[in-house]
């Protein structure tokens, strides 16, 4: 690395005894915060924390209580606003993108500079011309024609940078960047963040995947219930040092060690294929067992869960529930199977977030709880709902109170739970911690732990090596919608399989570029 | 403190009160006779069970259009089987039979309506304001080939009983719409099909991969939504004594007015029977109320308009007030 | 090629064109200048309305109640011209006024009180037409001055056909034309108009790109509004009766026009060559019926088939999307 980034310690923005207080709430309480120039920093911190609300004052959008200091390049602000933010080049790419579907690539590119610019009228030329001058500044190359619903959410990422460069940007704000990007993508990412490094822009990731905070950050500062706990360089900390910073207690991991595992083979499935969804899947899951499945992003991973649970029957091949070939082509029929499955998006595919947490329970099992008449039993339901909120410990306000209320982890507990209502064999769980802060990730650990160990065959799929390694007792990897290798736990390292994960693909872990 | 669902039905209930005692204020004792309240609870159903058919389909974040179409062309098939086939020769016993057969092959006609509905939006995917504004065309416009745009009149009496009939001092409309309301009521708040109906309206993916066949949900959906409108429609005929393609069309937006005022989402997922009859109450407490006071019937859909406005701005503050609670 | 086959505007088109040839080959007088000079004038009432629907669809709202809006514009238009007298740009205005008036009555509601717009306007339409009616007592106004009149004869180009009677362009279809290319450059070449798209795409995007979405939806339904206005006095102009029922009762006419052009009722996508072209199928269609004398009673049959035979040919061609999407993805 040239050591433009480094050693540029004149501070570009800088902030004293930030507080904010909601009522009841203190989200940021005398926090001090500050990125060099053309740094890349790092915010890490639990759900909670204050990452968002210390974002939220450093863009203006939130004024901070009084007594705040905020210093930019040794410019003194005394009530510091969203205008001051945007004109001293301070830009937030939210995880949304906050970009336009409907609309051209060219044109989601320029329109904020021509809103900005007050223009009332719009030349299409120029607008061409913002959009190529904000590529050419990172050097990438996007069909500027194409509607943006069509081009790759990768590439959507770089629009979004691209329409932050068409202001002069000093600052960038990004807002768990790489959360949907496969790991090829997350390395272009890194580079053209590099490259504005390069070009004394600074750099704020606001991330929760570690391994990448560590591999791409100079400093990392960490948050734990709204006060800062430190800044550290980066090559000082490792993933058990920050996940201690951040929980604030020591995360014990155990080995999983099978208990509960028998020969019983409850899942087989035989030369699977569905073009361009998985090529020639064979394994076997037993009874008791956890089958951890690993790999990249678009590597088949989640499609093979789907088609495990009848949602995308494979074009040739057999799945055997418990010795016997069926055909799952839809989820009822995997579910009359003793079939669970988990999805990786809890928002929009594990729960019906607006609905009561005893309906969203429920609904898989409404028809084990009707009476002679047909009807709903309304003792049984409750007594059902209250049994599993027990039975798992979910933290809940009230059993009417609607999903969206709860933690992530409860929220995961209240999508298992609508699961083990079911009785099932088998339990596909696609990715059950994303976006679950550390301590309740263990908890889940724990019950799935015990689930395998009431005879439960369970398949973990997780892009996170670590997770699979600790939690299951066989690990597959995939890629490109084959098996690649097979792991014991007991015996493979984290970067054993994580090796075999990116050099699959002859794709180099990040290397800055010299 | 009470929950959203609690306040919004307590709002109701107080305008409901509260159009009452104007009303009463406004009329003197003629608002509170039996004659008045009897005529109210002829007109109420028409509305009411139209109304429970488009609001079982906003429950699914849809919406049917075409309901008022469709109780036209159910009505004139059994007005034209009525028609054809009563003569004032038929005995008796034979004027039911036609008249039970006329009324299945009406009721008939609107189940196969709602399975047409069921299929565009559930099968083919199209959403169902486009579906049912299809439809709702397509409909009207079987309904005014079939009659050239005549009016078929002249039902025999059993019909005319069904509209216009009392039973121990109840009006038959208003006995015929309770029960749809009741069946309704146990439907969604005590089958499956009721919780799925909910469930889909607030998040058809996260249904698909809890198991529950949304295609199969929504199918049922828009044939009730249908078979409520053929109800509606055996009403209306009585009623008129006569069917054709136009009648009732100002009814169509009513039925999304009534349901939004009864706290129906027009995003789906909530909205309970017990409210929108009150809902229904209401507007028919300032129909009949304004109509004694011979005030035009417009001004009465001028004050509806109002009073949803009214509605929905006081749910809006009162939430952002508990909001502001919550988070400030 | 290709891009033109991805196009829902080209698939409307074939269809046009394939309906034209059918009516032709019955009846030779459909393909006519004076066939077509007539459809552009008694069809401006309906193309000016679906120009502003479409406005409203792009932005992501809809709006039921331009119809009581353009009545109550006619109504007060026509009041005003009879009693105190005026030209034709004094029409216009007050039209006009009263359009914007009560457009800007639902935007504030809409987005001060964050109620859904079809539920807005569904109240306002009942609000609007009821007091209207109250008000005007439900009468009919007869005689217009000569000038109003005399107005809606006037041509621009003035032909003879073989029998002597004459025809040509009507000056209602030239202020048509106008508010076409006034929307065009409105929704092509202004910030304003690409804010409408942007709002439609993605509200909360484009109060974070920097527009003011209440200034978008004050405009938008203000548009609304003054096109209802123009819509009214071209009502009028073509009957020369102002009548409290002769509009109401139209809104979803006018709606599954837009729809037909392809416009998306979820906002951000919809283009005026294609509500234009959705305007053309029903005309074509209805004028198409009647010069091959099918009675008038078939009309619904046949609209209501279009409608649902290209929503589900959307829905199939959206799908087809999706799943090329999905593919792409894998890859």
């Amino acid at each position: 690395m040239s050591g433009v980034g480094t050693n540029m310690t004149q501070p570009f923005l800088s902030m004293q005894n930030v507080s904010k207080r909601y009522v009841g709430v203190q989200a940021l309480d005398a926090v001090d915060f500050e990125i060099n120039k053309g740094e890349i920093h790092c915010l890490v911190g639990e759900n909670g924390s204050g990452k968002s609300t210390l974002i939220k004052i450093i863009s203006g959008a939130v004024r901070p209580d009084e007594g705040a200091q905020i210093e930019i390049k040794g410019e003194r602000f005394l009530d510091y606003g969203a205008i001051d933010a945007i004109h001293r080049g301070i830009e937030v790419i939210y995880q949304d993108l906050s970009l336009f579907p409907n609309l051209p690539v060219a044109e989601n590119i320029a329109l904020s500079q021509i809103v900005a610019r007050g223009n009332r009228f719009v030349n299409w030329r120029d607008v061409q011309h913002i959009a190529e001058e904000a590529m050419d500044r990172i050097g990438v190359e996007l069909s500027l024609d194409e509607l943006l619903a069509d081009i790759l959410i990768a590439d959507q990422q770089l629009v979004a940078i691209c329409r932050a460069l068409t202001r002069d940007v000093r600052l960038m704000i990004m807002d768990e960047p790489t959360a949907s990007l496969t790991r090829k993508e997350v390395d272009s990412l890194l580079a053209v963040v590099h490259d504005m490094q390069s070009k004394g822009i600074a750099t704020l990731f606001v991330s929760h995947k570690l391994d990448e905070v560590l591999q791409i950050a100079e400093r990392v500062t960490v948050l734990r219930d709204g006060e800062k706990v430190g800044t550290f360089s980066s090559q000082e900390l490792d993933d058990e040092k920050l996940t201690m910073l951040m929980t604030g207690k020591r995360v014990e991991y155990t080995q999983y060690v099978a208990e509960g595992q028998n020969d019983d083979v409850l899942l087989e499935a035989r030369n699977l294929s569905k073009r361009g969804n998985f090529q020639d899947i064979s394994f076997q899951l037993h009874r008791g067992e956890i089958l951890g499945i690993t790999g990249l992003l678009g590597s088949g991973r989640t499609e093979l869960a789907l088609a495990l649970f009848g949602a995308n029957p494979p074009e040739a091949g057999e799945i055997l529930v418990r010795g016997r070939p069926t055909h799952l082509n839809s989820i009822q029929e995997a579910i009359g199977l003793g079939i669970g499955y988990v999805p990786e998006n809890r928002l929009e595919q594990g729960l019906i977030m607006k609905q009561s947490i005893g309906k969203n329970i429920v609904i898989t099992i409404l028809k084990k709880l009707l009476n002679e008449f047909g009807l709903i039993d309304l003792n049984a339901t409750q007594a059902t709902i209250h049994n599993w909120i027990e039975e798992l410990s979910i933290m809940v306000p009230s059993a009417g109170s609607p999903a969206q209320n709860l933690s992530g982890g409860n929220q995961q507990r209240v999508v298992l739970a609508k699961w083990l209502a079911t009785d099932p064999d088998i339990l596909i769980l696609d990715g059950p911690t994303i976006g679950i802060d550390v301590a309740a990730k263990r908890a889940i650990h724990d019950i799935i732990r015990e689930l395998a160990k009431q005879g439960i065959a369970i398949i973990l799929i997780s892009d996170e090596v670590p997770e699979v390694l600790q939690n299951c007792n066989r690990v597959i990897v995939m890629h490109k919608g084959r098996f690649i290798a097979e792991y014991d736990p007991q015996q493979a390292t984290v970067d054993e399989v994580q090796d075999a994960i990116y050099l699959a693909g002859n794709y180099s872990r990040y290397r800055p570029r010299s | 403190m009470f929950s959203r669902e609690y306040s919004e039905s307590l709002t109701l209930g107080l305008v409901m009160v509260g159009v009452l005692l104007l009303m009463w204020l406004l009329n003197g004792s003629q608002f509170v006779t039996i004659g008045n309240l009897q005529s109210m609870a002829f007109q109420l159903p028409e509305l009411g069970i139209l109304s429970l058919a488009m609001m079982i389909t906003m429950l699914t974040a849809g919406i049917n259009l075409s309901i008022i179409a469709s109780a036209n062309l159910c009505g004139i098939v059994t007005a034209l089987i009525l028609t054809r086939y009563v003569t004032p020769e038929t005995a008796g016993a034979e004027t039911m039979a036609l008249v039970v057969l006329a009324i299945a092959a009406g009721l008939l006609t609107s189940v196969i309506i709602g399975l047409l509905n069921g299929a565009l939006i559930a099968i083919v995917d199209v959403s169902p304001i486009l579906a049912t504004l299809g439809t709702m065309t397509l409909l009207n416009g079987v309904a005014i080939v079939v009659t050239k745009g005549y009016v078929i009149s002249g039902l025999p009496e059993p019909v005319r009983f069904i509209g216009n009939g009392v039973v121990l001092g109840i009006p038959t409309p208003m006995i015929i719409f309770i029960v749809c309301a009741a069946v309704m009521a146990l439907l969604l708040n005590r089958t499956r099909l009721g919780v799925n109906i909910y469930m889909i309206g607030s998040n058809p993916t996260a249904c698909y991969f809890a198991g529950v066949n949304n295609a199969a949900v929504l199918m049922k959906t828009y044939l009730i939504s249908g078979l409520y409108a053929g109800i509606a429609a055996i009403i209306m005929i009585s009623r008129f004594n006569s069917a054709k393609a136009d009648y009732g069309e100002s009814y169509l937006l009513l039925t999304v007015l009534a349901s939004v005022l009864g706290g129906t989402s027009a995003a789906g997922g909530f909205g309970k029977v017990s409210d929108l009859v009150i809902a229904l109450i209401i507007l028919q407490l300032v129909s009949s109320g304004l109509n004694l006071l011979q005030i035009s019937n417009f001004l009465t859909l001028a004050i509806w308009g109002i009073i949803l406005i009214s509605v929905m701005v006081v749910n809006h503050v009162t939430q952002q007030y508990r909001e502001r609670r919550v988070t400030a | 090629m290709k891009k033109w086959l991805r196009r829902h505007e080209t698939y409307v088109f074939l269809v046009i064109v394939l309906f034209s040839i059918i009516i032709t080959s019955q009846n030779a007088s459909f393909l006519t200048l004076e066939n077509l000079f007539d459809l552009l004038k008694s069809y401006s009432f309906l193309g000016i309305l679906a120009i502003g629907v479409l406005f409203v669809l792009i932005s992501g709202g809809i709006d039921i109640s331009f119809t009581a809006v353009a009545t109550v514009a006619m109504y007060v238009m026509a009041i005003a011209t009879i009693q105190y007298g005026g030209n034709m740009l004094t029409a216009f205005l007050i039209a006009c006024s009263v359009g914007v008036a009560l457009g800007l009555i639902n935007a504030v509601i809409i987005y001060v009180f964050n109620i859904h717009s079809i539920i807005t306007t569904i109240a306002t339409l009942n609000i609007f037409y009821g007091v209207l009616t109250v008000l005007s007592g439900g009468k009919w106004i007869y005689g217009f001055p000569t000038w109003f009149r005399e107005f809606a004869d006037r041509r621009v180009l003035t032909l003879t056909n073989e029998a002597g009677v004459q025809y040509g362009l009507s000056t209602i279809t030239l202020i048509w034309l106008a508010i076409l290319i006034m929307a065009w450059v409105i929704l092509r070449y202004t910030t304003l108009g690409r804010g409408l798209y942007a709002m439609g795409g993605n509200p909360d995007s484009a109060a974070r790109v920097g527009f003011n979405i209440f200034r978008l939806q004050m405009f938008v339904y203000a548009f609304m509004g003054f096109l209802a206005g123009i819509a009214g006095v071209i009502q009028a102009l073509l009957v020369q009766t102002v009548a409290p029922n002769s509009i109401v009762g139209k809104e979803l006419d006018v709606l599954a026009a837009v729809v037909l052009g392809g416009a998306s009722l979820f906002g951000g996508t919809g283009t005026l060559l294609g509500t234009m072209l959705g305007v053309a199928l029903i005309a074509v269609m209805s004028n198409g019926l009647t010069m091959m004398r099918v009675p008038s009673f078939w009309y619904n049959v046949f609209i209501g088939l279009i409608i649902i035979i290209s929503v589900s040919a959307s829905a199939y061609r959206r799908r087809q999307r999706e799943r090329r999407m999905i593919a792409v993805e894998a890859e």
